[in-house]
């Protein structure tokens, strides 16, 4: 089975997702076991990665390889280095938390809700996993799908809004990228497979073309200033579940996306274009940071810090080809690039649980208002340090995952340009006030309002979820070396690549 | 003199003309509690008609009547596919057409002939052939729009479709007249080799205009769309579906052999008119995904939703055809196959949820679909998703072939308005899995499936198989690249 290990990871949910929906609303218990068992068995599937993937090289491994439609060279093709592994374990280990996270809370048809973020997690896998660009464009579409149906059935009140955007925004982003990618298979002469690609020379006129092209598609998923404004809406609609799997897997695609097409593929025009970049990671560092300060909506405040941790990722890669072409520093761009790698999984789980968080305060009152709240610490004992935790790792206290990332990012930049650190910076302390203010209006003080009063603690299923986030936020914040070492040689790779131009 | 030879090269249409007769004759001798037979009957004949073309098709294809009808792999294809299409329309038809006691027999003796149509007009050599297959087909349409006689909407429709009709077979009667006055054949090779160093350019271009009216009519590409909508909505569900989905197998075909095979392509070097044609094809394209997509955004009822949003095919389907080589036309084709295949299922699906005194075509009649049949919600899911082309689903791939196409003929623009109308076109569909799926049903509207089991399956089968082509497209594609290699 080894060499399917991939395929295995993709379709195991997917087919999963069967006897799920077969389970149907008749019983919901069943359903909700079978789909822990599929999500748990794709999690394990993932771990049988971690000894199979050969760290030390950083290449492409576990290649799959089959003709797709042999008339246009198309090939269903899987590989994966390390950011992919670190990627899918993490889509695995967030998905069954996810399921956990629903168990009681959705009453309404689980059985549908649990096959959707089951396909969701298969075609999630299925973007990190694939090489054939088309391959990856269908994955990447396919999976708004499920996503669309979450938000729009589980919801909050203005769900079909939020949805529509969300699909319509994405798709918007997405198109344009086909075009560029039939683009490339004319040039390339009959090949989608991303090394092709790569391969092919390209005047630095069209990799401007190009370079929009993919950016429009991945700055909306990641999302990037000024194509963000589907994400707090997304979010704070979406069931805490769908929030959790948006923030803590699909913004990475985004940035998955950048690695995987902008840098191999136009290389010179990213270089040209960094600039914008690095601009638009520090808007939406700081300007995304103060917009955050000002929520009254927990998940709002959540999703717009999402955005900002999101430029430090953006910030990270991009700042490589400064570093790299103009300072030839390429140990800072190394440095960066595996801060922004390490910023995304660490994102993963701090969001992911933020998110879970606020859907076990919503869950008990309805309301996502920060001024409902306040004194929740003297009824829910047992919650209110994973909140404290979680929320420190959100700011990005050191000993958390959140600070390794961020700070790494910020040492790359203070070798580029120390006014990027100093912008970048920021972060430390806007992200500690809005954070740290919400915990204070939500925890703290006196209870004002009656319903908080009669909330009841966390239970154990609740303590699970929550223990489990808290764990790979512990984990990596004081022991990042596995996490670093997994992705390492993959990020060298791509450094190396970023100083050979096309043109 | 037709030999043997030309009647074996015709028999799949022999067969059905003489099978069309007998099932007439048939249904004036069967009692009424008989009549279920001529449905079984005619679906059997349409199935072996189609097995006749493609186990009688001959090795590198023949022509009959000194070249006045040719059978190839284009023909082939499209044939097998617009036959097997209508005896799927068949069986979705039987429980709406009983329901509403429209004549049996007539339905199925027109939709016939019309096959047949459609046959002559994909297999044309010559302009007439070309002349006589439309006037069949539409002839025969005409007629099935009215079927439903009681209904004032429904004559409406008729009279409007058979006006404008008329006028455009005039249009293209015309430039045909033109094209023969320039090149002295009727042949429509012989007129690609005239055509080349001709002196009658001026001619041949007012002839290609009026042709194009013709094949924009039949396609309805905008500005030639305006029947569309009304035909669309005005006819009974089970006639819209025919007219929905192999009738565009057979616009295909007709623009096919008239531009490619008459006016001139770009493979083999002579290119003809050719760079006029592309030329009217993008602009029509252009109009008609605009028109199409826009127009859709604001339709509340759902069959003028699909009308709009075949308009908006029918450009995409353009898209190929610009290309004008082989790469295009099969993706073109691809294109229309696929979208005759999604379209069944979607007006299928309205067949369906309809029944006597309760036509389902708002689109709020879909409210809250998933709580009443999340099976066929889920149906109409796969099929909203296929038209508005999103992977993994059938529709993708066409569209994903027409932007190559597009691209491969160095038209980066056309691909990239193709795009942009996509996303335009994407909310209309989501729309109608927005009701389904995130409304409340609608009390006061009360939609259930049709009792009718086999109707049930066959579009479940149709709707499924949009997602399993959605990965096994590959042998297709190939066999629609293979009829235009060479």
């Amino acid at each position: 089975m080894s060499n399917h290990l991939l395929s295995l990871l993709i379709w195991l949910p997917v087919v999963g997702a069967i006897p799920v929906l077969l389970a149907g609303s008749g019983r919901p218990g069943l359903a909700r076991w079978i789909s822990l068992l599929v999500a748990v068995a794709t999690f394990a599937a993932s771990l049988a990665l971690l000894p199979a993937y050969d760290a030390a090289t950083g290449t492409l491994q576990l290649t799959e390889s089959m003709s797709w439609i042999p008339s246009l060279g198309i090939n269903y093709s899987l590989a994966v280095d390390g950011i992919s592994v670190a990627l899918i374990v993490l889509t695995t280990f967030t998905q069954i938390l996810v399921i956990v996270g629903a168990w009681e809370v959705i009453q309404n048809k689980p059985h549908q809700y649990m096959a959707a973020m089951l396909i969701l997690e298969g075609l999630m896998i299925g973007v990190f996993c694939a090489t054939d660009a088309l391959l990856f464009y269908v994955f990447f579409e396919a999976m708004l799908i499920p996503m669309f149906i979450i938000i729009g059935i589980w919801g909050g009140p203005r769900r079909v809004y939020a949805t529509l955007k969300f699909f319509i925004y994405t798709f918007f982003g997405s198109i344009f990228m086909l075009v560029g990618l039939l683009y490339l298979y004319h040039k390339t002469g009959g090949s989608f497979a991303l090394a092709d690609m790569a391969n092919v020379h390209l005047t630095l006129t069209e990799q401007s073309w190009l370079f929009f092209a993919f950016l429009i598609a991945f700055a909306v998923k990641v999302p990037m200033v000024p194509v963000h404004t589907w994400l707090p809406d997304a979010h704070v609609e979406a069931p805490t579940g769908g929030s959790v799997v948006l923030a803590a897997v699909m913004l990475k695609i985004g940035g998955y996306g950048f690695l995987r097409f902008s840098l191999p593929i136009v290389p010179d025009a990213s270089h040209q274009f960094s600039w914008l970049i690095i601009v638009l990671s520090l808007i939406a560092v700081c300007y995304i940071g103060y917009i955050a300060l000002v929520q009254q909506d927990m998940k709002k405040l959540v999703a717009y810090s999402s955005i900002a941790h999101m430029g430090f990722v953006t910030l990270g890669i991009f700042i490589g080809f400064m570093l790299v072409r103009e300072s030839q520093n390429p140990d800072a761009a190394r440095l960066g690039m595996q801060g922004a790698m390490v910023q995304m999984i660490s994102h993963g789980f701090i969001s992911g649980a933020m998110f879970s968080c606020i859907g076990v305060l919503y869950d008990r009152l309805h309301s996502r208002q920060i001024k409902d709240y306040g004194g929740v610490i003297n009824v829910m004992p047992i919650f209110a340090p994973f909140y404290v935790l979680f929320a420190m790792a959100n700011s990005g206290l050191p000993g958390t995952s959140g600070f390794v990332g961020e700070f790494m990012v910020i040492l790359a930049a203070f070798s580029a340009n120390p006014w990027i650190a100093l912008f970048a910076a920021f972060t430390l302390i806007i992200g500690a006030a809005y954070t740290l203010w919400m915990v204070k209006r939500v925890l703290w003080g006196d209870i004002t309002n009656p319903h908080v009063k009669e909330l009841t603690d966390v239970n154990g299923r609740e303590i699970f979820m929550l223990s489990a986030f808290a764990a790979g936020v512990l984990l990596f914040g004081i022991w990042p070396e596995p996490l670093v070492h997994l992705m390492d040689a993959s990020v060298a790779r791509i450094v190396e690549q970023l100083a050979i131009s096309k043109v | 003199m037709p030999g043997i030879n030309d009647i074996v090269t015709l028999l799949p249409e022999v067969y059905l003309v003489v099978a069309a007769c007998v099932l007439l004759l048939l249904d004036a001798f069967l009692k009424p509690s008989q009549k279920d037979a001529v449905h079984w009957l005619s679906v059997l004949v349409l199935l072996v008609g189609a097995y006749l073309v493609v186990s009688g098709q001959p090795a590198g294809g023949a022509t009959a009547f000194n070249g006045m009808f040719v059978r190839d792999g284009v023909s082939e294809i499209l044939k097998t596919f617009s036959l097997v299409v209508t005896a799927v329309i068949f069986i979705y038809a039987r429980p709406y057409l009983k329901d509403r006691a429209i004549p049996f027999g007539e339905f199925y003796t027109l939709s016939i002939f019309a096959s047949v149509g459609i046959m002559f007009l994909v297999s044309a050599g010559s302009l007439v052939t070309v002349y006589l297959g439309l006037e069949l087909l539409t002839l025969s349409s005409y007629a099935l729009v009215a079927l439903n006689r009681d209904s004032g909407l429904s004559s409406e429709a008729a009279i409007k479709y058979f006006v404008l009709g008329a006028l455009a077979s005039g249009m293209l009667l015309y430039g045909m007249s033109m094209v023969y006055g320039a090149t002295h054949s009727l042949d429509l090779r012989t007129i690609h080799a005239a055509i080349v160093g001709t002196e009658w350019k001026t001619l041949l271009l007012f002839g290609l205009v009026f042709m194009i009216v013709g094949i924009g009519f039949k396609l309805g590409a905008a500005p030639f769309h305006m029947w569309i909508p009304d035909v669309y909505q005005g006819s009974p569900t089970a006639v819209t579906v025919f007219i929905g989905s192999a009738q565009k197998l057979a616009a295909f075909g007709m623009a096919y052999r008239l531009l490619s095979t008459g006016m001139g392509d770009i493979a083999g070097g002579t290119t003809g008119l050719a760079p006029q044609w592309q030329l009217m094809l993008a602009v029509l394209a252009v109009i008609s995904l605009a028109i199409g997509n826009l127009v859709a955004l604001v339709q509340t009822n759902l069959k003028r939703v699909l009308a709009y949003s075949t308009i908006s095919h029918m450009g995409y389907l353009m898209l190929g055809l610009v290309n004008a080589g082989p790469e295009g036309y099969s993706a073109s084709m691809f294109y229309a196959v696929s979208y005759a295949l999604t379209s069944a299922a979607a007006f299928g699906m309205l067949i369906v949820l309809s029944r006597a005194g309760f036509e389902c075509e708002e689109v709020d009649d879909l409210k809250g679909l998933n709580q009443r049949s999340p099976w066929f919600a889920f149906m109409m899911l796969l099929v909203m998703f296929s038209l508005a082309g999103v992977p993994p689903l059938f529709g993708f791939y066409g569209k994903l072939l027409v932007l190559k196409a597009a691209v491969d003929a160095g038209m980066l623009w056309l691909a990239i308005v193709g795009a942009v109308f996509a996303i335009i076109g994407l909310y209309y569909y989501l729309r109608v899995v927005k009701v389904m799926y995130f409304d409340a049903p609608n009390e006061a509207v009360d939609v259930r499936a049709t009792p009718d089991v086999t109707s049930r399956w066959v579009l479940s089968i149709n709707a499924i198989a949009l997602l399993v082509l959605g990965f096994t497209w590959a042998p297709l594609f190939a066999w629609c690249q293979k009829a235009f290699a060479g």
